[in-house]
């Protein structure tokens, strides 16, 4: 046996209970950060005291500028100053969205760069990509929590749409990498909002639907909660609509008043009359009125004015909600909560649209601007495990019991250890136990006991089809695939032929923590037993397959069982070693008998095969036998 | 029946675990793997699970899982070095048949 050194223990097992984990929002107007403070997701404020970081970064500087110092220069230096950078990650100029990226980056006062067939800032004198420009708002963020937490920062849950695909994915991931931060998982925004309700935690299926409207983009998700997994049933949105086009809205109706239209107004006056139509639509939320100036213009705009404006836009989000509600295959009375995420979602009219909608109050406690980064923050903080393992039974990081498949003698063949990261994926290799099997039975379980009958059924499927082949020549493929929400989908593939067969699972329905423990406390209290068992399962197939090469042998060439003594004891020893395996018992003998006839067996087949040689050689000439080799 | 570690592995040990600079001992067990059945497990520790098994030698504490502690009762651990390679021995009274590649051994 080699020799050992000791290793770093497996991340599984580390102690995690030191570390901070951070829950950040990266949206495309704002963004924010959240951590558990006190035991309670809090958001974390930078120097000043803001919450809300804006999604902009100024690259005028020597150093990227990020935030509300970056907010200035959008007018004194739009073209180095760069906002909305969430809609163009991960997206391709080959895309169907190429034109509209186009059109956005006109407005934007950028340009495509199809060099990485991926969009690039070109500035004065250097040239970003989105995942720069999202990798230092990140690091802005964590440097932020660095210094309220003051501890370094390393792993994060950051929060993405719904509809993201895998390229907008990977690139918040990279821009995540690229700032230092070790994703623990993307979270989807509306299940982040969830999480954050503590809607995960009602013990129930739930049809929830999140109604987000942010600055500059609307999302609406119906999400199903069942066996404490969420899955988004339908994604609906515009990503050109939002709190700025209100704002837009009542710049031109301040603007019409006075007979002006925006488009004859120099960018800076642009800028100027945007950011005050935006305070005058944040202050009508709790008052009824609110003043604007206009160079020599003053005017008077009350609730119902923005409501009148805000109207065609608020239709255009429940036009979209219906849509959506349609494509989930869901009944509007289907939906047991809403809730409400986004700024604009503060304003009055918007919460009693959506209120008359869907016939129910939506939720609006938690600041609809928080409410996203809080629950990355909650999630975070499951991940890194200080929650009570009670309460985080449902979101789950590690695999908590072990997976296998059942093998020959009812003994569980562990695939995946407990204790391994998710999402997982492990291929093993198994194969044929007869000759001309056609068929597998694949048998999933979950626990740690040794034997099938001990540990949790999950699933049994079939592969059938196979074609004929000796024992141990087939070659099937076994893939066990654990996501991050913990659902299994086994597949099973023949390699030659290549027929499938697969199951899909969530392992954990019906368990919680304590049932976990007692799986485990019982493969600790049995491990003595459960080795016995599985040693005398092993040897019940090894003597079975002994007796079947026997039975073959036997077929294939009658002996002469009277004048043989030695073939007399090997029968004796094969009827005693059957006898064994049918009755319990004799259970105990059964390795003893095992091996008498095992040695009884390998004298017969090697005397079986001395006996083919010489009847082979026999009275041969040696030329003869180099006659018979050479055919 | 217990486990043992001759002294030059406890040495050897409490070395390693000062030059890593943190850490309760070290950890014993066994994992399915290799083609002859079972490989061992030796890692640093750094924090107790109530159900272990947990021994000390002098000041080394040695913690085995229940599960992992059938298969390892009354092993002997040892540091030694066999020409160019130095490391610790596992001598396990349990196991019979050793893989060729010394990856696993299998326990009758």
């Amino acid at each position: 046996m080699g020799l050992l050194t000791i290793s770093e223990p497996s991340s599984a097992n580390k102690n995690k209970k030191n570390k901070q984990a951070i829950g950040i929002d990266l949206g495309t107007t704002h963004s924010l950060v959240a951590s558990h403070l006190q035991n309670k997701p809090t958001i974390l404020p930078d120097q000043s005291g803001r919450y809300l970081l804006p999604s902009i970064v100024y690259y005028g500087a020597d150093r990227p500028i990020v935030g509300c110092d970056a907010e200035p220069y959008l007018l004194t230096d739009p073209e180095q100053t760069i906002v909305s950078v969430k809609r163009f990650m991960g997206r391709r100029e080959q895309s169907s969205r190429a034109q509209k990226i186009e059109e956005q980056l006109k407005l934007y006062h950028f340009h495509l760069d199809p060099k990485h067939g991926m969009p690039v800032f070109v500035l004065q004198d250097k040239q970003v990509t989105p995942i720069e420009v999202s990798a230092d708002i990140l690091q802005t963020l964590k440097k932020r929590a660095e210094f309220i937490l003051q501890d370094d920062i390393v792993e994060a849950v950051i929060t993405v749409p719904a509809y993201f695909d895998n390229a907008q994915r990977q690139a918040t991931k990279i821009a995540a990498k690229q700032a230092g931060l070790t994703v623990l998982r993307l979270l989807n925004e509306p299940t982040a909002a969830a999480v954050a309700y503590g809607i995960d935690r009602l013990n129930q299926n739930q049809c929830i639907a999140v109604y987000d409207l942010g600055g500059g983009t609307f999302d609406l998700s119906i999400l199903q909660l069942s066996q404490g997994v969420f899955k988004v049933l339908a994604t609906s949105g515009d990503t050109a609509l939002g709190g700025d086009d209100l704002d837009t809205a009542l710049a031109i109706w301040i603007l019409d008043q006075q007979s002006l239209t925006l488009a004859t107004l120099t960018r800076t006056e642009q800028r100027a009359i945007l950011v005050q139509a935006r305070s005058i639509k944040e202050s009508l939320t709790e008052q009824s009125r609110a003043i604007a100036h206009w160079k020599e213009w003053t005017g008077e705009i009350t609730q119902s004015v923005l409501d009148m404006i805000s109207k065609p836009f608020i239709q255009k989000t429940l036009q979209i909600t219906h849509q959506a509600l349609q494509d989930s295959g869901q009944m509007l009375t289907d939906i047991d909560q809403v809730i409400l995420v986004g700024g604009a979602t503060r304003m009055p009219c918007v919460r009693k649209q959506v209120t008359d909608y869907f016939q129910q109050i939506p939720h609006s406690r938690i600041d609809p601007e928080q409410v996203v980064a809080l629950g990355a923050a909650i999630q975070a903080n499951m991940l890194v495990g200080h929650v009570p393992p009670e309460e985080a039974v449902l979101l789950l990081d590690v695999l908590p019991l072990s997976l296998g498949l059942e093998t020959m003698g009812g003994l569980m063949e562990k695939i995946i250890p407990r204790n391994t990261t998710l999402p997982i994926h492990i291929k093993q290799s198994f194969t044929t136990y007869k000759n001309g099997q056609n068929g597998m039975k694949f048998h999933v379980l979950q626990g740690e006991r040794e034997l099938v009958a001990d540990n949790h059924s999950l699933a049994i499927f079939h592969l059938t089809g196979i074609p004929p082949m000796t024992a141990g020549l087939a070659r099937v493929e076994v893939t066990f695939q654990v996501d991050a929400d913990g659902l299994l989908s086994v597949t099973a593939s023949e390699m030659t032929t290549g027929i499938q067969a697969s199951i899909e699972v969530k392992p954990l329905y019906g368990m919680d923590q304590s049932d976990i423990m007692n799986q485990l406390k019982a493969s600790y209290e049995h491990a003595e037993s459960d080795k016995k068992q599985r040693e005398f399962r092993e040897k019940q197939i090894e003597s079975k397959q002994l007796i079947m090469a026997l039975h073959q042998a036997f077929s294939e060439q009658e002996i002469e069982k009277e004048k043989d003594p030695e073939s007399q004891d090997l029968y004796a020893a094969l009827a005693a070693l059957e006898k064994a395996l049918a009755c319990a018992e004799l259970c105990e003998q059964l390795n003893e008998y095992f091996n008498r006839l095992n040695i009884l067996a390998d004298a017969y087949f090697s005397k079986k095969a001395n006996q083919n040689l010489k009847s082979c050689l026999a009275g041969r000439s040696i030329d003869g036998i180099e006659r018979i080799s050479n055919d | 029946m217990s486990i043992t570690l001759t002294p030059a592995a406890i040495d050897k040990i409490k070395q390693q675990l000062k030059h890593r600079g943190y850490g309760v001992g070290i950890r014993l067990g066994v994992r399915k793997s290799g083609c002859s059945g079972m490989a061992y497990v030796l890692e640093f520790f750094d924090e107790i699970d109530d159900l272990d098994h947990l021994f000390t030698f002098d000041t080394v504490r040695v913690a085995i899982d229940p599960k992992s502690f059938v298969y390892l009762k009354g092993i002997d651990i040892d540091y030694c070095r066999e020409g160019v390679n130095e490391g610790f021995k596992f001598r396990n009274p349990n196991a019979d048949n050793e893989c060729g590649c010394g990856e696993s051994f299998y326990v009758e």
